[in-house]
């Protein structure tokens, strides 16, 4: 608890290192008002131009200068989405063994080591991705994805198309690789905060490490599990230049996730530098900044709120 | 009797033995699957990290030469290296740490010290953890139109600036949590003795977590000195030498991402080389604040 100034008259020092904290913390507050104002009033040109269906217009055509976000929105969401679908499974797997599985002389390297992948810059996964990953995968696992799980009914229509190793999949397989340690680091945090006495209760029962994990440690923690989630979509929404190296760079809505698309993120880092001060390109861009910085803010606040009783023990 | 109504109306295991047999098998399966699944997503982890390390080291180490370090970059197929980006990288994740640091550490001390559990430094709190976890690019883009546009121009400055605004929530998670870590009774003990509160956060909170606050900050120029998308927008880079902040400056990130992207051998392989010098920069930093922070356990 904050402990109340003892002698106040008359000390001039406490006021001013008071207003100087206050001061930093309204500075935070400004910040994010001020970065919300600014990307607005930079897009509103192209809001202006194109109206609403800016958000959901396909179009981007620079010599007619004509604008929409469809495509990258439809992109970031959906390489987002396909990236916290492979992670979590992966990133629950890493937290329940560092948790519960691990010997305690292997729990302090391996919790390291996946922190060490969260550090790891986001451009070296980009360049990984690009010269390893991709023609590993072109060349040794996508012909047979697309020989044989292209041609199922019903599925098949994902996993067409030429095996180029570059796209929309590409891109979600390695947001999957960066996310996961942030997934995985929450989801531990939140395993460690179950009260032993239950979960020893559970064990007294008889129960085996699955069912104890099953029935007692998910549904106490699930809240801030989906808080961690969600934390992880937040980072996927605005991951620039891994996205950037393996997307394939199109603007079109392809049915096969083996097929290139672009993210807002990945578009606004590529199209800026061809983009002439004051056009309405550089000004559709600013507003894609600015229709991410809502999504991500929805996405974290949420994971926030979900993840609130974690952050207050 | 509702006790003994429940336990004979349950076919429990208890009364067929064979039937209990097989559960308890398949239950024991379960776990063995699920145990091993465990593993393999584990081990898969650190496959990654292992495959993004070796990758490193081998292209990284063969495109290594003290030109690297010595000559600023050139055009492909002439001799040059990456001390401009270096010099660049180093400058700005320098000055910016320096910059976001102290506002940093006085928010977190806000939050801590003087706002605890009051409505504004909830509100502080949240809009930080949005700031932490913010896309970075858009960071680029906010000082582009607030520094670049109304100034003329890329600059190291603009660089500088974007990357302490991402230094300042990385800054106040950390020093929050270490002071929030202090007893009371310290406190208390300090204002006892008739001390005024500025004195005894800088000379006894400040100072009894200095460790943590210091794993904060080595955290922060680990994040920053990786960072990219922030920069394209404010310091832009550069092919030359130049240390002045007033014009666009290289930087390690930013040159890497130019080059890899080139069709030219000479160009990917420095790439390479940058992205081993900046990993391990990163990733020391990070085990260096690990043990830092264990040091003081």
């Amino acid at each position: 608890m904050p402990v109340r100034r003892a002698r106040g008259a008359g000390n001039i020092g406490d006021v001013i290192f008071e207003w100087a904290c206050r001061g930093a913390a309204i500075l935070v507050l400004a910040l994010l008002g001020a970065i919300i104002v600014e990307l607005f009033i930079a897009g509103l040109p192209a809001f202006r131009a194109f109206g609403l269906p800016f958000i959901w217009s396909t179009e981007w055509d620079p010599v007619q200068e004509v604008f929409g976000a469809g495509v990258s929105i439809y992109g970031t969401v959906v390489t987002s989405v396909l990236a916290i679908v492979l992670a979590v499974p992966l990133a629950f797997g890493v937290a329940f063994y560092l948790t519960e599985l691990a010997p305690v002389w292997l729990k302090r390297p391996l919790g390291t080591a996946i922190e060490l992948l969260a550090a790891v810059p986001s451009i070296i996964y980009g360049m990984w991705g690009f010269f390893v990953i991709v023609p590993a995968f072109a060349t040794y696992l996508q012909p047979w994805i697309i020989d044989n799980i292209g041609e199922l009914p019903l599925i098949g229509f994902l996993f067409q198309g030429a095996p180029f190793g570059t796209g929309i999949f590409m891109a979600s397989f390695i947001l999957a690789i960066m996310i996961l340690p942030f997934i995985a680091a929450t989801m531990r945090d939140v395993f460690d905060q179950v009260p032993p006495v239950y979960k020893e209760s559970a064990y007294g029962l008889g129960a085996t490490t699955w069912e104890v994990m099953r029935g007692v440690v998910l549904p106490y923690t699930r809240i801030s599990v989906v808080g961690g989630v969600m934390l992880g979509l937040g980072r996927a929404l605005g991951e620039t230049m891994a996205v950037t190296f393996v997307i394939g760079n199109a603007n079109r809505i392809t049915t096969s996730l083996f097929g290139p698309g672009n993210t807002i993120a990945s578009l606004v880092a590529l199209e800026f530098g061809e983009s002439e001060t004051g056009s309405l390109k550089l000004a559709s861009l600013l507003a894609l900044g600015f229709i991410l910085f809502v999504l991500s803010f929805i996405v974290l606040a949420v994971s926030r709120y979900l993840l609130r009783s974690r952050l207050k023990a | 009797m509702s006790l003994s109504m429940t336990a004979s109306s349950v076919p429990g295991p208890r009364k067929d033995p064979e039937v209990a047999a097989r559960l308890g098998r398949r239950r024991k399966r379960a776990d063995v699957i699920v145990r091993t699944l465990c593993m393999v997503a584990t081990l898969l982890g650190i496959a990654f990290l292992i495959s993004i390390l070796l990758t490193l080291f081998v292209r990284g180490f063969t495109a290594m030469s003290p030109m690297v370090f010595t000559h600023s970059t050139a055009p492909p197929g002439s001799e040059g290296g990456l001390a401009n980006a270096i010099v660049g990288s180093l400058i700005q994740a320098t000055i910016g740490t320096a910059i976001g640091t102290p506002i940093g550490m006085l928010v977190g001390t806000y939050l801590a010290e003087y706002a605890r559990g009051s409505k504004f430094g909830n509100v502080v709190r949240f809009v930080s953890d949005i700031l932490l976890s913010a896309p970075s690019i858009l960071i680029g883009l906010f000082v582009y139109q607030i520094l670049v546009l109304p100034f003329g121009g890329f600059s190291g400055w603009a660089g500088v600036v974007a990357l302490a605004i991402i230094v300042i929530p990385v800054v106040v998670r950390t020093t929050e949590d270490m002071l929030s870590l202090i007893p009371n009774t310290l406190r208390e003990a300090v204002i006892g003795l008739g001390s005024p509160k500025w004195k005894m956060i800088v000379f006894v909170c400040w100072k009894s977590a200095m460790s943590g606050i210091i794993t904060g900050i080595l955290l922060a120029v680990a994040r920053v000195a990786g960072e990219t998308a922030p920069l394209l927008f404010t310091s832009l880079g550069n092919n030359t030498w130049s240390t002045d902040l007033s014009r666009p400056m290289a930087s390690l990130p930013v040159t890497i991402y130019s080059f890899a992207g080139s069709p030219f051998e000479d160009w990917i392989a420095l790439a390479w080389a940058g992205a081993l010098i900046i990993t391990l920069g990163v990733l020391s930093l990070n085990i260096l604040a690990r043990t830092v922070l264990r040091g003081r356990k």
